[in-house]
């Protein structure tokens, strides 16, 4: 099948690139340590000792604890550690949120047309016109406290740019000859629109997907200051939030730490982004 | 469809859009939402507390008037009191506007203008160290949590070396500078990296057009392309852009205001949040809504009437 040949040549085409270049080969393997170190918190190979007292309250980093201790005396790299499993799902499960709706809204709004579309483009002009963070707090008023709220809060809210997007490039495929060949042979709406289109458009979604993972990494820390966000197990922005009463005191290193194994992160995430948008999309070619 | 009818047509749009914004709110405060008399009252209220308060606040009303009072406030701005201050919450958005603007306006002002210059001199020497650094120093900044900036700064810069005030605010010209001095570098530093990614973007985009590529044919210096050819069509997206950020300084910098206890509208709306005064989160809501529905329609009405490329439809 041609289309398949050409696809992945696209994709080929891209990894290649995305090796070529150092910057963003480097991040690709920082985010797969931070997943790497997530799924091992989570299955509690590492960090599972976090909540065990190490040392008297507030000691400074020294070689036995690099990044010191906390109130209560727990190991802030030990938290840090544990807040990577936080961050990392936050960002996994929010990302995944968004792009269901956003891809099925957009496929459909761009694919349909006519009424559908209308409503779809009603549906999300009011969605905008919301402050993202009226939405969040609202959404965590309704569902209490916790992960769960974050994960929904987050994904049901970061849905709309991907969806004006994916929108605009299904319009722009669904009259194409391969589609109408597909038609030709008997294919219905949906195989034309999910087998046939969206494959197409996939680039979208991947280059979104850094994106959207990013910003829920940094959202988290703004619902912990706003004592929306996880209960009762350490997370960057909880670890954040704690500094504002510790500073005064001269203790930095809790914020030191959380600030530090976010920015590379997000750092990591934004250069995957950028990287991944020059090598996917064919607009930006040997420019 | 001349420009008129397309101006009209989207002006009549705005009145679905405002419907819809009040049916969500309503959704999640009137209907959704735990009841607000129980979060009043505490969970050990007596029925009668609960039928009194429930009956002070509105709340037994037919939820069809209760979603037409919404609809209302979105045109008259008449919010009614907040549960907590027991004020008149239109009162309360008056005293919050003026130290909000005295914080965001200079800090957007200088932040759009920073964005722009840097931008051009990135697409000036594009594809230089200097453009790969500054690109990478962006990203850097954006990558940084807002609360860290502001923790760090108020620490470090207010506290440690007492270069600016702690928090605080002060009515009336020039009283209030030192209060916002600090709270708005921190929004210049939080806004430049995504200012100058998109703007540059913006640039480069102009810069490989075929005009462009005219214009070094005969000979024109590259100066002169950036500046009256480049900059010139960049202006499109650019106001586009910078306008549609105007609705979003209504509500302020609600962390930077909160921090620096700036008496705003960022400070009402957190404490509201805090103290779960639905009234003034509903307020700040509309408001902020309709702001932002008025403001796309303007970008809307701008770009056709700038832009003749862009097609009626």
């Amino acid at each position: 099948m041609s289309s398949n040949v050409q696809s992945k040549s696209l994709w080929r085409h891209a990894f290649e690139q995305l090796c070529k270049d150092k910057l963003a080969l480097t991040s690709l393997i920082i985010v797969a340590v931070y997943a790497v170190v997530a799924i091992l918190v989570a299955c509690g190979v590492l960090a599972s000792d976090w909540e065990k007292s190490v040392g008297p309250s507030y000691n400074p980093p020294s070689l036995e604890h690099p990044f010191g201790l906390d109130i209560f005396g727990m190991s802030v790299w030990a938290k840090t550690l544990k807040g990577t499993e936080v961050a990392m799902s936050v960002g996994l499960v929010t990302s995944l949120i968004s792009i269901t709706i956003g891809v099925t809204l957009g496929a459909l709004a761009g694919y349909f047309g006519g009424k559908i579309d209308e409503g779809i483009v009603w549906f999300y002009t009011t969605f905008t016109s919301i402050p993202y963070i009226m939405l969040v707090v609202a959404i965590a008023f309704i569902l209490g406290k916790g992960l769960m709220t974050v994960y929904l809060a987050l994904g049901l809210t970061s849905w709309v740019s991907l969806c004006r997007l994916i929108r605009g490039e299904v319009m722009r495929h669904k009259d194409r000859e391969y589609v109408q060949a597909a038609g030709a042979i008997g294919g219905g709406d949906m195989r034309k629109l999910f087998i046939h289109i969206l494959p197409n458009v996939l680039h979208i979604v991947i280059i979104n997907f850094s994106l959207s993972f990013q910003t829920a990494i940094k959202s988290e820390v703004i619902l912990s200051y706003l004592g929306l966000g996880v209960q009762g197990r350490p997370s960057w922005g909880i670890m954040i939030d704690d500094a504002k009463l510790e500073l005064a005191r001269g203790v930095w290193w809790q914020l030191a730490a959380a600030t530090l194994a976010m920015l590379i992160v997000v750092l990591a995430f934004n250069i995957l982004g950028d990287a991944l948008r020059d090598a996917l999309d064919p607009k930006l070619k040997g420019k | 469809m001349n420009i008129y009818a397309y101006i009209f047509r989207r002006l009549l749009y705005v009145i679905p859009v405002i419907l819809g914004v009040c049916a969500i709110i309503f959704l999640i405060f009137n209907v959704v939402a735990p009841d607000p008399a129980l979060i009043i009252l505490g969970k050990h209220a007596t029925a009668e507390q609960v039928v009194e308060i429930r009956q002070q606040l509105g709340l037994n009303k037919p939820m069809l008037s209760q979603y037409f009072d919404i609809v209302r406030s979105a045109f008259t701005f008449d919010f009614g009191r907040s549960w907590s201050t027991k004020q008149e919450i239109s009162e309360m958005i008056k005293a919050g506007a003026v130290p909000s603007a005295t914080l965001s306006f200079p800090a957007f002002f200088i932040s759009t203008i920073l964005g722009i210059s840097i931008s051009l001199l990135v697409a000036f020497y594009r594809g230089s160290m200097f453009d790969k650094v500054t690109v990478v120093g962006c990203v850097t900044l954006m990558s940084v949590s807002s609360l860290a900036y502001i923790l760090f700064g108020q620490w470090f810069f207010a506290y440690k070396l007492g270069w600016f005030e702690i928090s605080g605010y002060d009515y009336g010209f020039p009283y209030f500078i030192p209060y916002i001095l600090l709270p708005a570098i921190i929004w210049v530093m939080l806004s430049v990296g995504p200012d100058v990614r998109f703007y540059r973007t913006i640039m480069l985009d102009e810069i490989y057009q075929d005009y462009i590529r005219t214009a070094r044919a005969k000979g024109l210096s590259e100066r002169v392309i950036l500046f009256k050819h480049v900059l010139k069509n960049a202006m499109i997206p650019i106001i586009t852009y910078v306008v549609i950020q105007i609705p979003f300084l209504i509500l302020g910098a609600l962390l930077l205001e909160s921090f620096f206890s700036i008496p705003g509208l960022g400070s009402i709306t957190l404490n509201a949040i805090n103290s779960s005064d639905f009234p003034v989160i509903r307020a700040m809501t509309v408001l902020s809504a309709v702001a932002y529905i008025i403001f796309s329609v303007i970008t809307d009405v701008l770009y056709t009437l700038v832009d003749p490329r862009v097609r009626l439809s």
